[in-house]
């Protein structure tokens, strides 16, 4: 259920990397913790982002969550649909719903990043906790 | 990504009191959460989705968890005089009241909803985190020949909301529904369980709550769920009853109202009968009415994008001076509001205020309460 082709953070973000351009959204897990997404805020062309950091802000109904960047590198996309549909992380978190795209620092950041195998068995025990 | 601040937390249910209607809400998949020293349903479908049911069809809710103290004896109206603010001499048998226990400082140890069945016999509603501290607030100050009893575990509670809660109730109750007015209530059979039904609620729609001894409690509330299904009934938890009285400014005790807030500063002079008699508190509110009010409880909302969170730090010039005490994402209203405690000298409507959220700045107009009102 989780795609392969993605890597993921114990933050519950995940990124597509093609070549040195990394996609990155946030996993089914999350947004299913969060309830409705009411509110998205993220960062601009241009910034930087650092692994680990805080991007932006997810907000649904009840509660405020940080976006953490998985690796280090410059914004050179920003999902704007979710200005005016914040909902959409809800129904399309892996797809329609990424929010920024980077240009990766260092490609040998990924290696400290989950496979879908290793993050689906973080969640399993987290739910069972 | 996790949360930063849940306004809601969830905690294991292992030292929470439940409700007869636990089982349900977990069979219904509900996402539960711990309020008040309940385990209580927070959401079934979406907060959203419920907000919405609630101000176009109609949503059921389990409020259970709320605490009923039955006042009786031939000096009743005395002493319910005595601990609230608003005046029980009104009420005609049947009839009910919001009110506020009032303690002497002015300020509420609770806000209630008082209901007389004649007049040596009332029961009040109280919230389900106070219902303790009410009661025994309640029997401390009884001087009076009266009797007070907490009768809290001998009801179950539902509330049914919405502008087709009429035409649902109707198919479940045994009772005059065409004379029951809006805060008045009645003895009702639903679903073959005697109980008080009341045209109260705490959404800003149109609605009853269905008062009733626990014991057959899934029932009644599968038939209930059953008879308003065509009608787009569904269940409604903690999570869209916090957004559906915000839109209605409804006050939230332990935000709008605590043991530091008078009645006055809350925007609740309008429950408040200085001229009913003696009463707790009633020197320290004339008193604050003379001198002036310390703060004001005023709604806002955002210019600036954002949402602005309970406990947010108000600013005018730069300046902090007071606090959010609830905010949200209206869902209906599509915006985001709050209330929020300014001084008195700052509270206007049309000026603008800024809230920091999380260390940026917001700007933000204060706008007429309340934010939501029924049009049907």
């Amino acid at each position: 259920m989780y795609p392969q082709e993605f890597l993921y953070t114990k933050e519950h973000e995940w990124i597509r990397v093609d070549e040195e351009v990394g996609t990155v959204g946030i996993t089914d897990f999350a947004q299913k913790e969060l309830g409705d997404v009411v509110f998205v805020e993220l960062p601009k062309v241009g910034d930087h982002v650092t692994a680990g950091e805080s991007f932006g802000t997810v907000e649904s109904v009840k509660a405020v969550s940080e976006l953490f960047a998985p690796v280090d590198g410059e914004v050179i996309g920003v999902n704007s649909k979710l200005q005016n549909s914040p909902e959409m992380l809800n129904a399309d978190p892996h797809g329609e719903a990424w929010l920024i795209r980077i240009r990766l620092a260092d490609r040998r950041d990924t290696e400290k990043l989950l496979s879908a195998d290793e993050y689906e068995a973080y969640i399993a025990e987290k739910k069972s906790d | 990504m996790y949360s930063e601040r849940d306004f809601l937390s969830v905690s294991a249910p292992v030292n929470l009191k439940r409700t007869a209607l636990n089982r349900v809400h977990r069979g219904l998949g509900a996402r539960m959460v711990e309020f008040g020293g309940w385990d209580m349903p927070v959401e079934y479908s979406g907060i959203t989705h419920e907000h919405l049911a609630v101000r176009s069809a109609a949503g059921l809710f389990d409020v259970s968890h709320m605490g009923e103290i039955e006042v009786r004896g031939p000096e009743a109206l005395a002493l319910l005089q005595w601990v609230t603010s608003n005046d029980v001499a009104r009420l005609k048998d049947f009839q009910a009241q919001y009110s506020a226990l009032m303690d002497p400082r002015g300020s509420a140890v609770d806000d209630c909803l008082v209901h007389r069945f004649g007049p040596e016999h009332y029961f009040l509603c109280v919230n389900a985190s106070n219902t303790d501290k009410d009661f025994a607030w309640i029997v401390r100050n009884n001087r009076f020949n009266a009797e007070a009893r907490n009768v809290s575990v001998d009801y179950s509670q539902l509330a049914l909301q919405g502008p087709k809660s009429m035409a649902i109730i109707s198919r479940l109750a045994r009772a005059d529904l065409a004379g029951l007015r809006y805060y008045w209530f009645c003895h009702a059979t639903c679903c073959g369980v005697e109980g008080l039904l009341a045209r109260t609620g705490y959404t800003g729609e149109d609605g009853f709550e269905f008062y009733f001894p626990p014991s057959e409690s899934e029932k009644v509330w599968n038939e209930f769920l059953e008879a308003g299904r065509a009608d787009g009934l569904v269940p409604v938890g903690l999570g869209a009853r916090n957004t559906l009285r915000l839109e209605a400014a409804y006050a939230l005790y332990g935000h709008e109202l605590d043991e530091e807030t008078t009645l006055l500063e809350a925007n609740l002079g309008w429950i408040v009968k200085l001229d009913k008699g003696d009463f707790l508190g009633r020197e320290a509110l004339l008193h604050q009415r003379e001198r002036g009010l310390r703060k004001k409880l005023v709604g806002f909302e955002l210019i600036d994008r954002g949402i602005a969170r309970d406990g947010y730090e108000v600013r005018i010039g730069g300046r902090a001076v007071g606090r959010v005490t609830s905010g949200t994402h209206a869902p209906f209203l599509r915006k985001s509001i709050g209330l929020a405690f300014v001084p008195p000298e700052a509270a206007a409507v049309g000026r603008e205020i800024d809230i920091d959220i999380r260390g940026k700045s917001a700007r933000a107009r204060q706008v007429p309460l309340p934010f939501y009102k029924r049009q049907h």
